[in-house]
């Protein structure tokens, strides 16, 4: 079943209210829960689709301002516009879809789940990213993936400056060009099994027909680790 | 004939040079890195103790000890929380991560709070079961590092509180040393055991008054806007920081002063960076009064809080609850005597052992080691905190009360005068035998 919300006259309280009793009915099955939401008119409203916890559907009709799909588990978003910063920042699992461009922060700390943005991401795209799943259809601005944990950020298009800057063990994946790696990032040979991830990864995201042979991988020198003296003009 | 000599005078340390400052160049010349320890500020600051109060006289009289009241309860989130909490006593627990402290440190830290009525605060790396479990009422921090953020934990919690800063270390971030990184604070943390963790001196996510504004809506909208909000700064720029947190949206600004202690940070950084916490309280005060929002913005203050004098000072200039942190490690048993041999094969004595971030703390609170840990009892650790907190309570209705003032919260500035220049200028109170402080017009 699917319902309607016109944000234009209803409220952001009400609405996420009624999507986080959705997702939490849905997560424990109780019959009659609207498991589709379509949201009319966002008007470019923060904290849209927030804290859903439960395999919820939810159909965003235009753009939207910071946090929307914040700390999401479980839900599928999919936003028809442009977000602001921090799309599906901290989300634990689900997936988020942004059919424009992101602002920054997009996917920050993300636990799990899947962030594809079908546009362009603005600066720290995947900041401190710990395990979730960015695809990003083009390319990415400075910073990104600065201490990014684990998970994987994919850029089908360029990277900025400080690429992958104080990385941990997340994994990178950049099709176009890369200003500049970030302190303790460096260029790491793409095996069979990053190919195979990679080209399964792009499926999800709707970017099947993308070849993976023409992507480079990236990831941590694990140089900065631990605290050496003798290395602190590295950072 | 007489034997001549050349009287020769004493030798002389140098007051700029002293001994301590001898053996930290030794240090760093030997090593070549920087010392990072614990706590907070060692040197001596203006502080609470360059305060006292007047007393009831003719003017005032005083309430009798034992048999009128003197409440000491205060609630915490009344601007905008739908389930604001209720405490006690006006005395909370600081954050502290499990990392820095064993899981037991965490127990016993609830287990006190829970038995006075009162608050306590997880820290980086998210919440444990130990901790939740035991503590009837517990603030979550909301860090830069994100380290086991979740939503599930953000609405069990009783309140968030935004970490901005810490007095110890404003403007700065953590380093947890990767021996303290037991599988279990590496799986919390998401990141591969015997790392070293940086925790990031800013969030990920927002920037500025305006981005905090946003965060704390997207917090309020995920927890149903139940959950008291607070924001934690460091001791800097009190007036202003208190007047952006509010126009925040912050239903609780806390405030650590210098003296708040960190699990680990550079020497440098603890002893020049930020205020006494007696310097700030006033400016936050004043622009809270400024704003129309005191006591509907609860202020909590923090650094260097250590008996009921300490809490009835800082509530007379204008605070509505204190936070401690380093005193109340030491009351669940941190730097006891008893383990002075084991803190001596350290090269420290007890009383001074800092280096928390080594995680060898023979009293098995600043530690991971297994074998350590399991020496603090967290029953009898959180009942030996509960008795400090209840000690300090009383201590604290004992001063108000001669003050004349049925609740703690009735004292105010006017019952407090200064001993130090310094102190008055910091506090706003006359200088003792004086009508006079630094910056009032006349004298």
């Amino acid at each position: 079943m699917t319902k309607g919300y016109d944000l234009s006259s209803g409220s952001l309280r009400e609405l996420n209210a009624n999507l986080q009793v959705s997702a939490e009915n849905l997560s424990r099955q109780i019959p009659g829960t609207f498991g589709e939401w379509r949201v009319e008119n966002p008007m470019g409203s923060h904290a849209l689709a927030v804290g859903l916890s439960g395999p919820l559907l939810v159909d965003i009709e235009g753009s939207t301002g910071y946090y929307c799909g914040g700390m999401n588990k479980g839900a599928s978003i999919h936003v028809r516009g442009s977000v602001g910063p921090g799309v599906a920042e901290n989300m634990m699992s689900g997936r988020v879809f942004v059919d424009g461009d992101a602002s920054q922060y997009a996917g920050a700390t993300g636990h799990g789940g899947l962030l594809v943005i079908r546009g362009n991401a603005s600066s720290r795209c995947g900041i401190s990213m710990k395990g979730i799943d960015i695809v990003v259809g083009g390319s990415v601005g400075h910073m990104s993936a600065f201490m990014g944990q684990t998970g994987n950020l994919v850029v089908l298009g360029d990277a900025g400056d400080a690429f992958g800057d104080s990385l941990y063990e997340a994994r990178l994946f950049v099709r176009g060009s890369v200003k500049s790696l970030g302190a303790d990032c460096e260029e790491k040979e793409m095996r069979s099994e990053h190919k195979d991830f990679l080209k399964k990864l792009l499926e999800d995201s709707g970017f099947g027909d993308v070849e993976v042979s023409s992507f480079r991988r990236y990831g941590s020198a694990r140089n900065l680790y631990n605290f050496d003296v003798d290395k602190v003009g590295n950072y | 004939m007489e034997e001549s000599s050349t009287p020769m005078t004493e030798p002389q340390d140098s007051a700029t040079f002293d001994a301590y400052t001898l053996s930290e160049i030794r240090r760093a010349a030997a090593t070549g890195i920087y010392d990072i320890r614990g706590g907070g500020t060692k040197r001596k600051v203006p502080h609470f103790d360059d305060l006292l109060f007047l007393g009831a006289s003719i003017s005032r009289y005083p309430l009798e000890g034992y048999r009128e009241g003197c409440t000491t309860n205060v609630t915490l989130g009344t601007r905008y929380a739908k389930k604001p909490l209720e405490l006690s006593i006006p005395i909370t627990i600081a954050g502290m991560s499990f990392g820095s402290l064993s899981g037991q440190a965490k127990e016993s830290l609830g287990r006190g709070a829970t038995i006075a009525g009162t608050t306590t605060t997880t820290g980086d790396g998210g919440m444990t079961e130990e901790e939740r479990g035991h503590s009837k009422m517990l603030v979550y921090q909301y860090l830069p590092s994100r380290y086991g953020m979740n939503p599930d934990d953000l609405r069990r919690c009783d309140a968030i509180e935004i970490v901005v800063g810490q007095g110890a270390k404003p403007g700065g971030g953590g380093m947890l040393l990767g021996q303290k990184i037991s599988d279990r604070v590496a799986e919390m943390r998401t990141l591969p055991k015997g790392i070293d963790q940086r925790s990031a001196c800013r969030h990920p996510d927002w920037t500025g008054p305006d981005d905090l504004e946003i965060k704390i809506l997207e917090l309020r909208e995920i927890t149903g806007w139940e959950k008291p909000i607070y924001v934690k700064v460091g001791g800097t720029r009190p007036y202003y920081d208190t007047a952006l947190a509010v126009k925040a949206g912050a239903d609780v600004v806390v405030l650590d002063g210098m003296q708040g202690g960190t699990a680990a940070t550079q020497e440098v950084f603890i002893e020049h960076v930020g205020l006494p916490i007696l310097g700030c309280i006033r400016p936050a005060v004043e622009a809270l009064q400024d704003l129309e929002m005191y006591r509907e913005v609860q202020l909590v203050v923090s650094g260097g809080i250590r008996n009921g004098a300490d809490v009835a000072k800082a509530l007379a200039l204008g605070a509505d609850a204190v936070s401690i942190g380093t005193a109340a490690l030491v009351a669940l048993g941190d730097n006891h005597p008893k383990w002075d041999s084991e803190y001596r094969e350290m090269g420290t004595r007890a009383g001074c052992y800092d280096d928390w971030h080594e995680g060898r703390d023979p009293a098995g609170i600043s530690t991971q080691d297994p074998e350590l840990a399991r020496r603090l009892d967290p029953e009898l650790a959180g009942r030996r905190l509960a008795n400090y907190l209840k000690v300090m309570t009383l201590e604290a209705q004992t001063l108000a009360r001669a003050c004349g003032k049925s609740s703690v919260h009735n004292l105010e500035p006017e019952d407090l005068c200064a001993l130090t220049l310094e102190a008055a200028a910091m506090a706003r109170v006359p200088l003792a035998g004086t009508t006079w402080y630094p910056g009032k017009e006349s004298f």
